[in-house]
């Protein structure tokens, strides 16, 4: 038997096109062994949500910069849900102010990642929120 | 409820969650895939196969599309997608981004899409794609399209796996002497050149063209044609489809059909059970004796064939 993957999606919900960050982060997991499904720019909740079912990912990378964050991340929570998906860990990275990050911890996001987060940061939160929920 | 039932029934959370537990090869999984065995044997397995940057996936894309929405009269059928990438060496991680190339098939429940880590296996596949694909089966989709890692030269393992085999190529990636190197004849059910707008295409099919000529075959043998797409916008898509339905015809008046699918099951018998019997033996032997016999090897005083034999023999070298 094999070691336990932890399977990633990283997306881009939304319309602004930087995905220079998602990128960064989707290469920084797969070096610390993660297995990463990269689904490009311009995905909607329902695709970001339809691919986290087929794929049976633990958890979701969200990178958004557009500013629509509070309109994007909430249906994908509830679409995660309704699938029968509460137990996937969503991440936030992008410009987010402080008060919604807020908002976003408290309606179940895992952890949200500004600017010049560290990526052993995020590798190590993903780790934790992944490996200990299923222990 | 249970897992096999769930998946019959339709159930896609279900069938995504046994997908994992076969992939890890846990003993949940192989319970499910005994379960769901008989029900398998009835999808059309397609491979799609070529070097890196051929336009695989767009291609998978687009033929998944034209499948869900065939011209008048013809009946949609259902598509499951596997497409395997490759597995970091060093960390084990992979970037899996087929999806990218995919978005088109979103939102069709329909469409199946599943990404694969090769993890360490060569060949273009991973060791469990053959379980993913039959659990696929078994859920009732009518065409599987397993695309593979763009490898190249070493695809064997797609060919013996498929039913019909797409070997995709484009215009200016070597001459036909890296054709013949990759052994494309021997695996290729249908040659597809695609980017079939760029400047070259005209030599890459005279190439292969050639190719084909050269090879002996008798008459009755099915003669892989070649199609030209550009599958970024869905140019020659539709003969593509038709030379896989006509392929698939071929298969089942000529009893290459049943033929293909015992030679599979045998080559996933004799794997399994090799790979059974290593494991059952390694447990008899201690690790002392196992690195004794390394000893040797490393001191010169047994070859490796001998020491096989001496561990064979009693695990004393």
């Amino acid at each position: 038997m094999s070691e336990r993957k932890i399977r990633v999606i990283v997306a881009k919900p939304g319309l602004d096109g930087h995905d220079r960050g998602a990128k960064v982060v989707a290469r920084a997991l797969r070096d610390a062994g993660m297995e990463v499904i990269y689904t490009g720019l311009r995905q909607t909740p329902e695709m970001i949500a339809e691919a986290a079912l087929q794929e049976d990912v633990d958890a979701v990378g969200l990178s958004i910069h557009s500013g629509a964050h509070m309109a994007l991340i909430p249906p994908i929570l509830e679409l995660l849900k309704a699938n029968g998906q509460e137990h996937v860990k969503v991440f936030v990275g992008g410009i987010i102010p402080d008060e919604d990050i807020h908002s976003l911890l408290e309606i179940g996001v895992a952890g949200v990642y500004g600017p010049g987060s560290k990526t052993e940061t995020i590798i190590q939160d993903i780790r934790t929120a992944v490996l200990g929920s299923t222990t | 409820m249970d897992l096999a039932a769930s998946i019959l029934e339709g159930n896609r959370l279900a069938l995504a969650r046994a997908l994992s537990l076969i992939e890890n090869d846990t003993p949940d999984g192989r319970s499910v895939l005994g379960k769901l065995f008989p029900h398998t044997g009835r999808a059309h397995l397609i491979g799609i196969t070529g070097a890196p940057g051929t336009g695989k996936s767009s291609l998978v894309n687009q033929l998944a599309h034209s499948f869900r929405l065939p011209p008048v009269g013809a009946d949609p059928c259902t598509v499951a997608i596997v497409a395997v990438d490759p597995s970091s060496p060093f960390s084990g991680g992979a970037l899996l981004g087929d999806r990218i190339r995919m978005r088109d098939l979103a939102g069709d429940p329909g469409v199946f899409i599943r990404s694969m880590a090769s993890r360490g296996s060569l060949g273009g596949l991973a060791a469990t794609t053959s379980s993913i694909v039959q659990l696929f089966d078994a859920a009732g989709y009518d065409l599987i399209m397993i695309e593979t890692v763009g490898v190249g030269q070493a695809e064997v393992d797609i060919a013996r796996l498929a039913h019909t085999t797409l070997v995709v190529e484009a215009p200016g990636l070597g001459d036909d002497i890296q054709a013949i190197k990759a052994g494309i004849l021997e695996i290729a059910d249908i040659l597809v050149v695609n980017k079939a707008d760029r400047p070259g295409v005209e030599n890459t099919e005279r190439a292969l063209r050639s190719m084909l000529d050269l090879a002996q075959k008798p008459e009755t043998a099915w003669i892989p044609p070649i199609c030209r797409t550009v599958a970024t916008q869905g140019a020659g898509i539709a003969d593509l489809i038709a030379a896989i339905r006509q392929h698939r015809k071929h298969l089942h008046h000529s009893g290459e059909w049943q033929q293909r699918d015992r030679t599979r099951l045998r080559a996933e018998l004799e794997l399994i059970l090799r790979e059974t019997l290593v494991s059952r033996w390694r447990q008899t032997i201690t690790e002392a004796d196992f690195q004794r016999a390394i000893n040797h090897l490393v001191e010169r005083r047994l070859s490796p064939h001998q020491a096989v034999e001496s561990l064979l023999n009693g695990g004393k070298p």
